[in-house]
């Protein structure tokens, strides 16, 4: 079942608008792929309706389709926000090459001269577009196609803004290149469709975080799409971080395709956001192709993390590391979804999927259904999910040494976190994290199991 | 060497008439035992006599309940205590089975424990670099391989490191009542020693242990003033050292059949 296409009302009136503005502007190709998207988001609709919907089983997305968000506010109206404001959101660090969206928009004056880079190409989408680069018509919307669901469909459909890193063969990028993407909150109730387009070449080397933050005080949504495009011999770090506000709905769509030899790491940090899905596909399209994908969540309230990672290993000698942590609180709840895939043709394949989820109330909820689908014959596979207490022995023994139950609870909790966090090669982010997971912890309503 | 403590110090810890139940089943049945700074006592009994109950009540375990009588720690209500005050005043538990605190690094654990004991005497946190050198000089004194501490406290430690980390714990907490719960369980002999040389070199006047065990093998190495018999819930027999071998040589048996004829 889908949503009836009525109720689309102020995203059909949002892509009408930004059709006629494109009309004389933008490429034809990029209008058609928008045109497109339309059409396929208007026939899916948001996925409402779980029944028989694996993919969207243990998420209601019920609330975020009746909100019905509108089309952000138009590029450069805000010029009041400073630097000063994002360092309050987001890890901020003045050698990184920074690019800030503000509400979907490149922000040129919060943004490093993204040029002094050197060699490395580092735009923002709507400059590239403006600037004809030819590897977006290449490489745009072929990873994360408009087929996948409804929300790529729609980001798709809005698609103007982002940021395109294409880095040369054989270059190896010193600076890491940070993309934050603010909610201002300037105007309320607004959706904003981030885009994020990497290349990189043959044999190179890059860093990239994504960092979704918020300056807005009432509810908006998030719906950012991410290709990765890593060609032989690359090496991608990559970061992801979601801090989004309390109120606030936030889809992410992150599709990689690897070449031969080629390695991505990747950490996921989650904090943010009333309800959160995060989708990560990784295709192990070439012999020797591996990834690394880390994750942590940790979730009060009532607020609901999906996330859903699917890998698929396509050739034979690939490998894959999957690792998320989970620590929730309140009436919070996770969901933890996705399937390693080993094609007959992937020989070799050496898999690992870990979901270990820490429980600190009695109400908190996990879902926890990693699976494997192995049509080879010669692999080395494994995968579990836990989720428990804190243990009472272990705290009692804590106790026993002078720690009172608060305190002995946080160690346990940075224990349990670190090992998600330690893996942050990138020494000022790991410190951010730090504070982030650990300072502002929540031990409040502690209950313990048995 | 082991200091031949002899009575006459403060006392420590004063037991009277001390009854507590798991889950409605009681346990201990009214313990009586006074403990003077110097001294160290030996609770034996056969299993399921209430040994480990008896360590874990006064150290604070919440799982019992405490049905009568009572326990003053240098002349306070040791029962009304959170089990983290009972620590910081000085009363320290060797556990039988130490538990693993994954990802938990021993050095950060330590030093907490260090701090929230200093906190309690309102003396300020220990700077890193003065924790450090107490901990080098703690390790040294009680032989236990430092790399042990730049670990996760206990996880995939082997029984016997294990039981060598309650000491060094011990070591860095110095308690004025150590309550060692069969601390001597599955160790080798080499291991034994070394556990028993750390908890004599521990040793002094204004201090007191009270080791519980089951075999008489311990008190070999760590010298008893005083050796009580706990069975089903009471301290049965009270006497010196030669209870003990008594006890070695004859088994319980003996003694079981001489409380229920009334002797």
């Amino acid at each position: 079942m889908t949503q009836a296409p009525a109720k689309l009302g102020t995203y059909r009136t949002g892509f009408e608008a930004l059709r006629q503005e494109a009309e004389a502007t933008d490429p034809q190709w990029l209008r058609d792929l928008r045109q497109e998207a339309w059409s396929r988001f208007n026939k899916l609709g948001f996925p409402t309706a779980r029944r028989g919907n694996e993919k969207w089983k243990y998420t209601n997305v019920r609330p975020l389709a009746a909100a019905n968000f509108e089309n952000p506010p138009v590029a450069g109206a805000h010029e009041n926000i400073t630097v000063d404001d994002l360092r309050r959101v987001a890890p901020w660090n003045d050698s990184w090459t920074n690019l800030v969206f503000l509400d979907g928009h490149f922000a040129r004056h919060l943004s490093g001269d993204a040029n002094s880079a050197g060699q490395i190409g580092i735009t923002s989408l709507a400059d590239a577009i403006a600037s004809e680069n030819p590897v977006l018509q290449c490489q745009l919307a072929k990873h994360a196609t408009v087929d996948d669901d409804g929300f790529t469909a729609l980001n798709t459909a809005f698609l103007r803004d982002g940021a395109v890193i294409d880095v040369p063969a054989g270059h190896i990028a010193a600076d890491p290149v940070h993309l934050i993407f603010v909610t201002t909150g300037q105007q309320d109730h607004a959706a904003s469709y981030p885009r994020t387009l990497l290349i990189a070449g043959a044999n190179s080397r890059v860093t990239v975080l994504e960092s979704y933050v918020s300056l807005a005080e009432s509810s908006y949504f998030t719906n950012a799409v991410t290709e990765f495009v890593l060609e032989d011999g690359s090496q991608v770090e990559h970061y992801r971080l979601l801090l989004e506000n309390a109120d606030a709905f936030h889809v992410g769509t992150t599709r990689v395709q690897q070449g031969k030899d080629s390695s991505i790491t990747s950490a996921s940090f989650a904090r943010g956001a009333a309800m959160a899905r995060q989708d990560v596909q990784v295709t192990l399209g070439a012999p020797g192709a591996s990834c690394s994908l880390n994750g942590l969540y940790m979730t009060t309230g009532e607020q609901h993390i999906d996330n859903l990672i699917n890998i698929d290993h396509a050739q034979p000698n690939t490998k894959s590391r999957l690792f998320y942590k989970g620590i929730l609180d309140g009436k919070s709840k996770a969901v933890f979804g996705g399937t390693v895939l080993v094609r007959k043709d992937a020989q070799k394949t050496d898999a690992q999927q870990t979901d270990k989820n820490l429980l600190l109330s009695r109400e908190a909820e996990v879902d926890s259904k990693p699976s494997l689908l192995i049509y080879a014959d010669d692999v080395q596979c494994s995968h579990g999910a836990t989720a428990g207490h804190i243990d009472k022995e272990t705290l009692f023994y804590m106790q026993s040494r002078g720690l009172d139950r608060e305190a002995a609870s946080r160690i346990l909790i940075h224990a349990f976190a670190s090992q998600i966090i330690d893996t942050v090669e990138l020494e000022p982010l790991r410190d951010y994290l730090d504070g982030l997971f650990l300072s502002e912890m929540p031990t409040a309503s502690l209950e313990f199991g048995s | 060497m082991t200091q031949s403590a002899g009575s006459g110090g403060q006392t420590l810890l004063e037991v009277r008439g001390l009854s507590a139940s798991v889950g409605g089943l009681e346990i201990l049945k009214g313990v009586d035992l006074t403990v003077k700074a110097g001294e160290v006592h030996a609770i034996m009994g056969p299993n399921g006599s209430g040994k480990s109950t008896f360590a874990n009540v006064l150290a604070g375990k919440p799982d019992y309940e405490i049905t009568g009588g009572q326990a003053l720690f240098e002349g306070a209500d040791l029962l009304a205590m959170e089990p983290e005050i009972r620590s910081r005043l000085g009363v320290f538990l060797a556990f039988q089975y130490p538990l693993e605190l994954p990802g938990v690094r021993a050095w950060q654990f330590l030093k907490a424990a260090v701090d929230a004991q200093r906190k309690q005497a309102g003396e300020e946190e220990l700077s890193a670099r003065a924790f450090d050198r107490m901990l080098k000089e703690k390790i040294e004194l009680v032989d236990i391989d430092p790399d042990l501490v730049k670990r996760a406290v206990n996880e995939g430690f082997s029984g016997g490191e294990k039981k060598r980390n309650e000491i060094l714990q011990m070591a860095v907490l110095q308690p004025k009542l150590a309550i060692l719960d069969e601390t001597d369980s599955g160790l080798d002999i080499d291991a034994l020693r070394i556990v028993s040389d750390g908890v004599n070199k521990l040793r002094n006047e204004s201090n007191a242990v009270v080791l519980v065990t089951h075999y008489q093998r311990i008190l070999n190495y760590i010298a008893p003033d005083q050796v009580h018999v706990l069975m089903d819930g009471r301290i049965v027999r009270s006497g010196g050292p030669e209870l003990a071998h008594e006890l070695e040589e004859r088994g319980y048996d003996w003694i079981k059949e001489a409380v229920d004829a009334g002797v």
